[in-house]
C-alpha cells in the first residue's frame, strides 16, 4: 500500500499572521510549521502502512522553508519526501496548486491512496483534495472521520450536521481526513534522527512538465484585491449588579440573539 | 522548532538559541510539546495529591526516546550528552519530579546496567527500559548513609553460587513502581552492584509519603530481607564506590541543565505576572525593585545555562571530569532555588498557590540541591580539586 500524503507549510497560528504587499499570505516574516490539520493525514497514512506494509511519501509545494513540513512528516515516520519549489509558483491559487500536486503525484508513481488533511490552517479552502482527484481521474472520499482499507477499497465516514455518510471508493483513491480521525503521534527523538537520513527529492516546475504560465499569482483565477486588519477587540460591557443584574444579563443575551 | 525561552524578551536577552544545534532545538520543542500536552495541565493536581502516573508517563517518555537517550545500542537513542541535557532542561521546566523519573531511569538504573552490566543483563533490561515498559530504580543511599555511601550496611553474602542480600535503601526515586532495582551492597570483596527484579521474594518497596518536595514523583524505601539472587545477578567487573559514583556523575550532569529549566520557568512566570499585575495603578514590572529582581535573576539563568552548555560541550568533546560537573551542580542548584524563591515574592500571595510554578519549583529544588551530592559535598569536591586536601571527613 503506497500512500502519498500532501502536506502544507503554514504560518504558525500562534504567531502574528499577516499579508505581504501583493496580498498573498506573508510567509517571510513568520515562523512556519506543518499545518496541524495535516498531521492527522500523516498519522492516518502511517497507521495504514504499519498495518498493511508499503511506503508513505510526504509531498509539499512551497518556497524553500516549506521543506520543514515534509521533514516533520519524515520525523513522524514517513519514508520519503518530495518538495516542489519554483519561484514561479509564488501566489498560486488552489487550481494551480492542484495541478502541481497532481503532476508531482504522477511523477512519484501512481500511489494507492493520496491523503490530505481537512484544510490548510492558513488558506482554509478545503478544495485541493477534490481538484487533485479530478485531475488524476480518481474517486474521492473527502472529510472523513474514520478510514478503513480492505478488499481493494477505502471506506470512511463523513459526519455532517444532519447525517453521517459512509463512503466507499475503489483504490486508487483520494482521501481527506478530519481532526477527529486519530491522535497524531509525536515525532520521537529516534524519528528526528532517522529523518535526517531519509531522502527529500527537490522538484521544479520543469521537472514536472508544468508551464510557468499555468501557475503563480499572475495566472490565478482569483485575486485578493485588498485586506483589512481586524479591528482590535473592543472593551466588553460590564453589567453592575444593582439588584437587576440577572435581568440586564438576559436582555443583553437576547439583544445579541444568543437566547 | 521553538525558542529557548517562551518569553520573547527573555529569549532575546539570553540568546541561547544560537548556541544550540538543530537537533537540540528540535528535542527541546519535542519535550516542550509533550509536557504541555501530558504533564503541565496535571501538575497542580499531581502536586496537591502527591501522586504521579509514573508508569503511563514512562511509556510516553519511552515512546519519545528520552529514556537512556544518551546511551548507545540496546534500543537507546544514542544522542549527544548535550541533547540529553536539553531534554532534562525542558522536563524540569515542567517539574523536577518528571525530570527525576527520567534521570533515575536513564542515568542511574539504565546507565549502571549499560556501563557495568553483563551482556545478558543489558539485553534483558535495557530495551524494555528504553521503551518505558520496565521501570528501574537505583538503591545506593541508606537511612543512615547519604553523603557517606561507603558506610552502607546492606550486605550481599555468597551462599554457594547464589547471593543473599539484606539491608535497607532510602529515598529511592521510582522505588515502589520499579520492575528492577540496581542495588549496591557490601560484599566480602568491596561494594558491588546487583540487578534485582522487584518481584524477587524478600524485596519490598514502601512509598515515602508526607513529603514537602518532589510531590509529583515516587519516592520509596526498599527493604531487602534474605533476597536470594543467582550468581549472574551481580555486575561482573566493578568493585568499590567507583561503580555507583560513575552513575551519580551522569545524573548530576542532567541536573546541571534541569535545575536551570526550573529557574527559567519560574522567571518566565514572574515576568508574565509582573507585566499583567497592577499595583497602585501601574504594572508591577514598572517598579524599580521588581526590575532589579528580574534583572538579577536573568543574570543567574543566563550564567547557569552557559555553564551547563559548556559542560555539555566538554562531555561531548574531550570529556568532562566529575569535579567539573560538581561546579555545575553546585552553582545551578543553588542559583535555581534562589531564583524560584525570588520569583515567588514577585507573585505575592498568588505565589503560594500551586497554580503558579515558582513555589512548586522552589519546593522541588530543596531535593534537587540535596540528592546526587549535596551542595556541601560539591563544595568539598571542588575544594579538594583546588587544594589537593580532601576535607570530606
Amino acid at each position: 500500500m503506497n500512500i502519498v500524503v500532501c502536506v502544507k507549510h503554514v504560518p504558525d497560528a500562534q504567531g502574528e499572521r499577516g499579508f505581504s504587499d501583493d496580498n498573498t499570505t506573508d510567509r517571510e516574516n513568520v515562523d512556519g510549521l506543518l499545518s496541524e490539520l495535516d498531521e492527522y493525514a500523516v498519522e492516518a497514512a502511517l497507521k495504514i502502512t504499519e498495518a498493511e506494509g508499503g511506503e508513505v511519501t510526504a509531498l509539499t509545494v512551497g518556497p524553500a522553508d516549506a521543506v520543514d513540513a515534509v521533514k516533520k512528516a519524515l520525523q513522524m515516520g514517513a519514508d520519503k519526501a518530495v518538495h516542489v519549489s519554483d519561484d514561479a509558483i509564488a501566489g498560486s491559487d488552489a487550481l494551480a496548486t492542484s495541478l502541481i500536486l497532481a503532476e508531482a503525484i504522477k511523477k512519484v508513481g501512481q500511489p494507492d491512496i493520496v491523503l490530505f488533511g481537512l484544510a490548510s490552517t492558513d488558506g482554509g479552502m478545503s478544495v485541493v483534495p477534490a481538484m487533485v482527484a479530478e485531475r488524476l481521474g480518481l474517486p474521492q472520499v473527502t472529510q472523513v472521520s474514520t478510514l478503513e482499507v480492505a478488499d481493494g477499497n477505502v471506506t470512511g465516514r463523513r459526519d455532517s450536521d444532519v447525517a453521517s455518510e459512509t463512503l466507499v471508493a475503489s483504490i486508487p483513491a483520494v482521501v481527506s481526513v478530519t481532526d477527529q480521525i486519530n491522535e497524531p503521534r509525536y515525532p520521537s527523538f529516534k524519528g528526528i534522527m532517522a529523518a535526517k537520513k531519509k531522502p527529500v527529492e527537490e522538484m521544479s516546475l520543469g521537472d514536472l512538465g508544468v508551464d510557468a504560465g499555468q501557475v503563480g499569482l499572475d495566472n490565478a483565477s482569483t485575486k485578493v484585491l485588498d485586506t483589512t486588519k481586524r479591528p482590535p477587540r473592543e472593551q466588553g460591557e460590564v453589567i453592575t449588579d444593582e439588584g437587576d443584574g440577572g435581568k440586564k444579563l438576559v436582555e443583553f443575551l437576547a439583544g445579541q440573539k444568543l437566547i | 522548532m521553538s525558542d529557548f525561552s517562551r518569553n520573547p524578551q527573555l529569549n532575546r536577552l539570553l540568546g541561547i538559541d544560537g548556541l544550540l544545534t538543530e537537533d537540540e532545538r528540535e528535542v527541546q520543542a519535542l519535550v516542550r510539546r509533550f509536557c504541555d500536552d501530558q504533564v503541565r495541565p496535571h501538575l497542580p493536581t499531581w502536586y496537591d495529591e502527591a501522586t504521579v502516573p509514573a508508569r503511563e508517563l514512562a511509556k510516553g517518555l519511552g515512546d519519545l526516546g528520552l529514556l537512556g537517550m544518551h546511551l548507545e545500542g540496546y534500543g537507546c537513542a544514542g544522542s549527544t550528552a548535550t541533547t540529553y541535557g536539553i531534554a532534562c532542561h525542558e522536563l524540569e521546566a515542567a517539574d523536577s519530579g518528571i525530570r527525576s523519573l527520567v534521570s533515575v531511569q536513564g542515568s542511574l538504573a539504565m546507565f549502571a546496567i549499560w556501563r557495568w552490566g553483563s551482556e545478558e543483563q543489558k539485553n534483558e533490561w535495557l530495551p524494555r527500559m528504553a521503551a518505558g515498559e520496565a521501570i528501574g530504580c537505583f538503591g545506593l543511599t541508606e537511612p543512615d548513609f547519604g553523603s557517606d555511601p561507603g558506610g552502607m550496611r546492606t550486605f550481599a553474602k555468597r551462599d554457594g553460587d547464589d547471593w543473599v542480600l539484606n539491608g535497607t535503601k532510602m529515598w529511592i526515586t521510582n522505588g515502589s513502581v520499579a520492575d528492577v532495582a540496581v542495588v549496591w551492597a557490601q560484599t566480602d570483596d568491596k561494594i558491588r552492584g546487583f540487578v534485582v527484579p522487584t518481584d524477587t521474594p524478600g524485596f519490598t518497596a514502601t512509598e515515602v509519603t508526607k513529603k514537602m518536595s518532589l510531590r509529583a514523583s515516587v519516592t520509596a524505601e526498599l527493604s531487602l530481607v534474605d533476597v536470594r539472587l543467582p550468581a549472574d545477578a551481580v555486575f561482573p567487573e566493578v568493585r568499590g564506590l567507583k561503580g555507583p559514583l560513575s552513575c551519580l556523575s551522569e545524573a548530576r550532569f542532567g541536573i546541571v541543565f534541569g535545575s536551570i529549566g526550573a529557574a527559567r520557568d519560574s522567571l518566565e512566570t514572574a515576568i508574565d505576572y509582573a507585566e499583567s499585575r497592577k499595583v497602585f495603578g501601574k504594572p508591577l514590572g514598572g517598579y524599580q525593585l521588581t526590575q532589579g529582581k528580574l534583572a538579577d535573576m536573568t543574570l543567574e539563568v543566563s550564567k547557569g545555562m552557559l555553564l551547563a552548555l559548556h559542560l555539555g560541550r566538554l562531555k561531548d568533546g574531550d570529556g568532562v571530569t566529575p569535579e567539573q560537573i560538581s561546579l555545575g551542580k553546585l552553582n545551578n542548584c543553588r542559583e535555581a532555588i534562589a531564583v524560584a524563591r525570588e520569583c515567588r515574592t514577585i507573585l505575592g500571595a498568588n505565589g503560594i498557590s500551586t497554580e503558579y510554578s515558582p513555589i512548586r519549583h522552589a519546593g522541588n529544588l530543596e531535593s534537587v540541591m540535596t540528592y546526587e551530592g549535596t551542595s556541601e559535598v560539591h563544595q568539598l569536591v571542588i575544594g579538594n580539586a583546588l587544594t589537593g586536601e580532601p576535607a570530606f571527613r
